[in-house]
């Protein structure tokens, strides 16, 4: 069986919006809005928000393109910041933390999978993964420790040397996978991850990230449009004109 | 891998265009070495001036003669501690192509004037012992293999020889070596009273003295006190500092120092635009991996070293090795064949050529690094 | 034919507007180039400036004679005996029944130039009547000649413009001598215009000369007469002589300048023009990279590779030669005519002169651009032209 990479515990994922025990709610979204500007005018993304993440659930965000899902996964990481109301993370207020601290507290706390990979193609797989350990105060030794964990996690040790564009989309995307949880994350954050892939490559990598989920205890929020990816999750949420709710729009 | 390394990693795009920017840093820096030991040359004898050493001439232009009888009269003078007398020969050896400097001089009192004219004991005594006797600097005797014990013809253009025909016969007896690398090592010295003896007329008259002074501080007043001296005879004199007199004979020659700093500053200019339109495509090309830096946890002052990191590693590369490149290159001697009496990189232009590769890493990065630490990471991504 | 070269003009075009997408490596290869015609074209100007006021001065109708063996008039000796021969040899040409023959005596002075305040040397020319007929090109353009007999002088205008205190009506202390400047002279812009002359009566007692000179400058019946002037005087036994055409003469003292600044110039420009091939590469591979797909589109509709390689050196060839055009008129403007001088080692005085950007230098300098853009843009054309198509249609 693979390693654990933290000893956090499972947890049983519950649903809905009711009030949970306070101590194992990770983030606490209250009354976010988020504004942007196109061209001369406003656009009201999100409505004031609510949501409560439950630690250890893998929850999947579902709604329309241009529904602002994408938006809120983007405040949820600390990308970007709400218009109003506030964002709570691990008991932290991440609307509150200057440019370079939200950047610190990123590499410490969140870990990104994104639909386009987003690898750096002038470096090898595990250099790719390696990126983040940078920021940390790690030897040499024990990065290397770490990138070797989370590549055998994701079943490619084989493919450590390769450069991106020697590997397929879905080894890609398992570096992707790779690299988001090597510094063993307070949460994960995939946006589309399955978005470029064919259907029996994405089941791979559902099937990865619901063992992080179920096995390993990850906090995971996903964003996707397929039902067939959405129903790999603990709790689906979707998102209706800026706010989430439990049913899709009629 | 380090930061270091990942700032390295990015050199791995586009290899061919960061080769070529590569290229036109080490020819940038090439042509800096060139033209730094070229302007070397042009300024020579200014730098190697004693600060305690002045020439008297007459005062109207060193064309003019003086009498001998000048240099007791020039000792007199309270602080000066020697005078002695030189004169400008102007013979041809073989070739009117071949320029050599000739002085007749005294020579105890001349290689005591000039101590960094390193001669062997046993060479100046043979000198003393010689009538006949030359020495010359090193590198005129590399160039034409010149050995201790050869006859050395000159022939006179004006100082004819007494019982005609052109040639002054004389016997090499020393090689002198310079103590430092701007030692003029080009002279070509023979005997006072070889010369005085000698020559058909001109008979107790000599070009210019060269004197050393006590205290350099008191320069001025010494200069005024020897031109006073001699101010109403038939040759009035002129004193000035050995310095001030070669930098006069160079600002003759023309700007030359001015022209190499304008073209220097041109090239540079040229670098800087071409390295910093390089660094600035390599920033618009990898929008979306800063972005997914930024995403990772860089912040953006993270981003903003890494993206200077990469132009000064790549100043720093290229740019030391064309400063090592010239260097050699330069060494290996004068390239117009001999019209340049030094040719060598000078060290405090080493120390330039540093600073400008810096310059050119810090500069060329600027503002591409600066592009790169305001992008929103949102967009960045979305870019991709 | 006609299609084949038609296909290359619209390709060429289509290039080309695309270059307002590309500002930025667009101008690095603009300055580059620029810079290089510039820099060469500067650093040759002065040379050509130099040789010109070298030639100006000589003509070949006019013979220059010195002493056996001596490289210049500053080691020259002849006496008024050799005057006399050399006067009495044929083919010397004749103004109002005297031999058109000037002999000259030669000497330097100090004098404080304009720019650094410091001492610089002037030429001081000794001169008797028959020098005005030998030097037909001086002509007094302020003041008067000098009285024969006087302490008068007249001063060349480009020495006046180098150094100070030698206007007319000003006065020059020379040793215990007193000189006053009664008028300026022109020479056509050549080397006597960087020089002071007096009558040599005067000058010789003054330097103690006794009578002699140091040249004998002698204008020929023709310049064919000089074979028949030449060899009267080298078989002469009682003298002892060198015989040179003027032009010669000049060729020769300016040789040394020529050779540095060419060779010094050479480098420069050469390793400059590395440097901006480079700087061409640079951009139009980034051309060609980032339309890829444009060019694999226009290979698809049937363009063929030949015109698609040449369009991209057209390309190159436009911007080089629209930064070379820029150098040269930039080293044209800021170059052309500035006065200077420089060190005659000859003569050991100033001699004057201007920076020179003729017509040859500015082709010189265009065409060595679009030599480089020819370099610079070789190879990426035929890179353009391997593009495997199917793959760049699909990026």
């Amino acid at each position: 069986m693979m390693q654990p990479v933290s000893s956090l515990s499972r947890s049983a994922g519950t649903a809905g919006l009711a009030e949970a025990d306070a101590s194992s709610t990770l983030a606490r979204l209250r009354g976010v809005e988020k504004q942007f500007r196109r061209g001369a005018e406003a656009v009201q993304v999100l409505r004031g928000l609510d949501l409560d993440l439950r630690r250890g659930e893998f929850l999947a965000l579902m709604g329309p393109s241009g529904s602002g899902k994408s938006t809120l996964l983007n405040l949820l990481a600390g990308l970007d910041r709400p218009s109003a109301g506030s964002v709570e993370v691990a008991g932290q207020r991440i609307d509150q933390l200057s440019a370079g601290a939200l950047a610190r507290w990123r590499a410490r706390h969140v870990g990104l999978i994104f639909q386009f990979y987003n690898l750096l193609p002038v470096l090898s797989a595990a250099k790719n993964v390696e990126l983040p350990l940078l920021l940390a105060p790690l030897s040499r030794a024990q990065r290397k420790a770490q990138v070797a964990t989370a590549m055998a996690l994701v079943e490619l040790e084989h493919r450590a040397k390769h450069l991106p564009r020697q590997l397929s989309g879905g080894e890609q995307q398992r570096v992707g996978i790779a690299r988001a949880i090597v510094t063993d994350p307070t949460l994960i954050l995939a946006d589309e991850p399955t978005g470029d892939l064919d259907r029996k490559t994405g089941d791979g990598i559902l099937d990865l990230m619901q063992a992080l989920n179920a096995e390993h205890g990850k906090t995971i929020v996903m964003v996707t449009h397929d039902p067939h990816a959405a129903a790999r999750a603990t709790r689906i949420l979707h998102m209706v004109d800026g706010q989430l709710s439990t049913e899709m729009d009629a | 891998m380090t930061r270091l390394g990942l700032m390295a990693s990015a050199f791995r795009r586009h290899r061919l265009r960061l080769l070529l920017t590569a290229m036109s840093i080490v020819v940038a820096f090439l042509l800096f070495s060139y033209l730094v030991a070229i302007r070397k040359a042009f300024q020579m004898g200014v730098d190697v001036a004693g600060a305690d050493r002045m020439m008297v001439r007459h005062s109207v232009s060193i064309i003019q003669s003086l009498p001998t009888s000048y240099e007791a009269e020039i000792e007199r003078v309270p602080g000066v501690v020697d005078a002695t007398p030189l004169s400008w020969f102007g013979g041809i050896y073989q070739d009117p192509k071949n320029f050599i400097a000739q002085f007749p001089v005294k020579p105890e009192e001349y290689l005591a004037m000039y101590p960094e004219f390193r001669l062997s004991p046993e060479q100046k005594a043979a000198w003393l012992r010689t009538r006949t006797g030359a020495i010359v600097g090193r590198t005129i005797a590399d160039k034409y293999h010149w050995k201790i014990g050869d006859r050395i013809p000159i022939q006179a253009t004006v100082w004819r020889p007494k019982g005609g025909g052109a040639t002054w016969e004389f016997e090499l007896v020393g090689i002198y070596d310079g103590a430092e690398k701007e030692t003029d090592t080009t002279q070509f010295l023979f005997r006072q009273d070889f010369f005085e003896e000698n020559k058909q007329f001109g008979q107790g008259r000599i070009g210019w003295y060269a004197i050393r002074i006590k205290d350099p501080a008191r320069a001025a007043e010494v200069a005024k006190a020897i031109d006073q001296q001699f101010v109403n005879s038939p040759a009035a004199t002129k004193t000035e500092t050995e310095g001030a007199m070669a930098q006069s004979f160079a600002d003759q020659v023309g700007n030359i120092g001015a022209i190499v700093t304008a073209i220097l500053g041109a090239v540079f200019f040229i670098i800087l635009v071409v390295v910093g339109n390089t660094m600035a495509q390599g920033v618009r090309e990898r929008t979306q991996e800063i972005g997914v830096l930024k995403a990772v946890g860089f912040t953006n002052g993270e981003v903003l070293a890494l993206v200077l990191g990469e132009s000064m590693l790549l100043a720093g590369v290229a740019g030391g090795f064309g400063l090592a490149v010239g260097w050699l290159l330069v060494s290996q001697g004068d390239p117009t064949n001999g019209f340049l009496p030094i040719f060598f990189f000078p060290p405090e232009d080493l120390v330039l050529g540093i600073a400008l590769v810096l310059g050119l890493g810090l500069f060329s990065g600027l503002l591409p690094a600066l592009q790169a630490m305001r992008l929103r990471t949102v967009d960045a991504l979305r870019r991709g | 034919m006609l299609r084949w070269l038609s296909q290359i003009g619209t390709l060429t075009i289509f290039n080309l507007k695309t270059l307002p997408q590309r500002p930025g490596s667009v101008a690095a290869s603009l300055v580059g180039m620029a810079g290089v015609v510039a820099v060469l074209v500067g650093v040759l100007s002065i040379q050509q400036g130099f040789t010109r006021t070298m030639a100006v001065t000589g003509s070949p109708d006019t013979a220059f004679v010195l002493r056996g063996g001596a490289d210049g008039e500053m080691m020259s000796i002849l006496t008024r005996d050799d005057a006399r021969l050399i006067a009495e040899a044929p083919g010397i040409a004749r103004g109002a029944g005297d031999p058109l023959v000037s002999p000259e005596l030669f000497v330097v002075i100090g004098q404080p130039k304009k720019t650094t305040g410091t001492d610089a040397n002037v030429p001081l020319r000794g001169v008797v009547p028959a020098a005005f007929g030998v030097h037909e090109k001086v002509k007094i353009v302020e003041g008067r000649p000098f009285v024969w007999g006087r302490n008068e002088v007249i001063v060349g205008r480009a020495a006046q413009g180098q150094f100070r205190g030698l206007s007319v009506g000003s006065t020059l202390h020379l040793g215990q001598n007193l000189w006053q400047v009664v008028g300026a002279f022109t020479a056509e812009g050549g080397l006597p215009e960087s020089e002071i002359w007096a009558d040599a009566a005067v000058l010789q007692p003054a330097y103690r000369r006794g009578t002699t000179y140091q040249s004998v400058k002698v204008k020929l019946a023709s310049a064919g007469s000089f074979k028949q002037f030449k060899d009267a005087l080298t078989a002469n036994p009682q003298l002892d002589v060198k015989v040179l055409r003027e032009t010669e003469f000049y060729a020769g003292q300016s040789r040394g300048m020529t050779t540095l600044i060419v060779s010094l110039g050479v480098i420069i420009g050469v390793l400059m023009g590395l440097g901006a091939v480079f700087g061409a590469l640079i951009t139009m591979y980034t051309a060609v990279a980032t339309r890829t797909r444009e060019i694999a589109t226009l290979r698809a509709l049937g363009f063929g590779s030949s015109p698609v390689v040449l369009s991209v050196i057209g390309e190159s060839l436009a911007i080089a030669a629209l930064g070379g055009v820029l150098g040269a008129v930039g080293a044209w403007i800021a170059f052309d005519g500035f006065q200077t001088a420089t060190m005659n080692w000859q003569s050991f005085s100033q001699v004057a002169f201007a920076f020179r950007v003729g017509p040859p230098l500015l082709a010189l300098g265009v065409l060595y651009a679009l030599a480089l853009g020819l370099v610079g843009g070789l190879l990426p054309a035929i890179r353009a032209a391997r593009l495997p198509v199917a793959n760049a249609l699909r990026e």
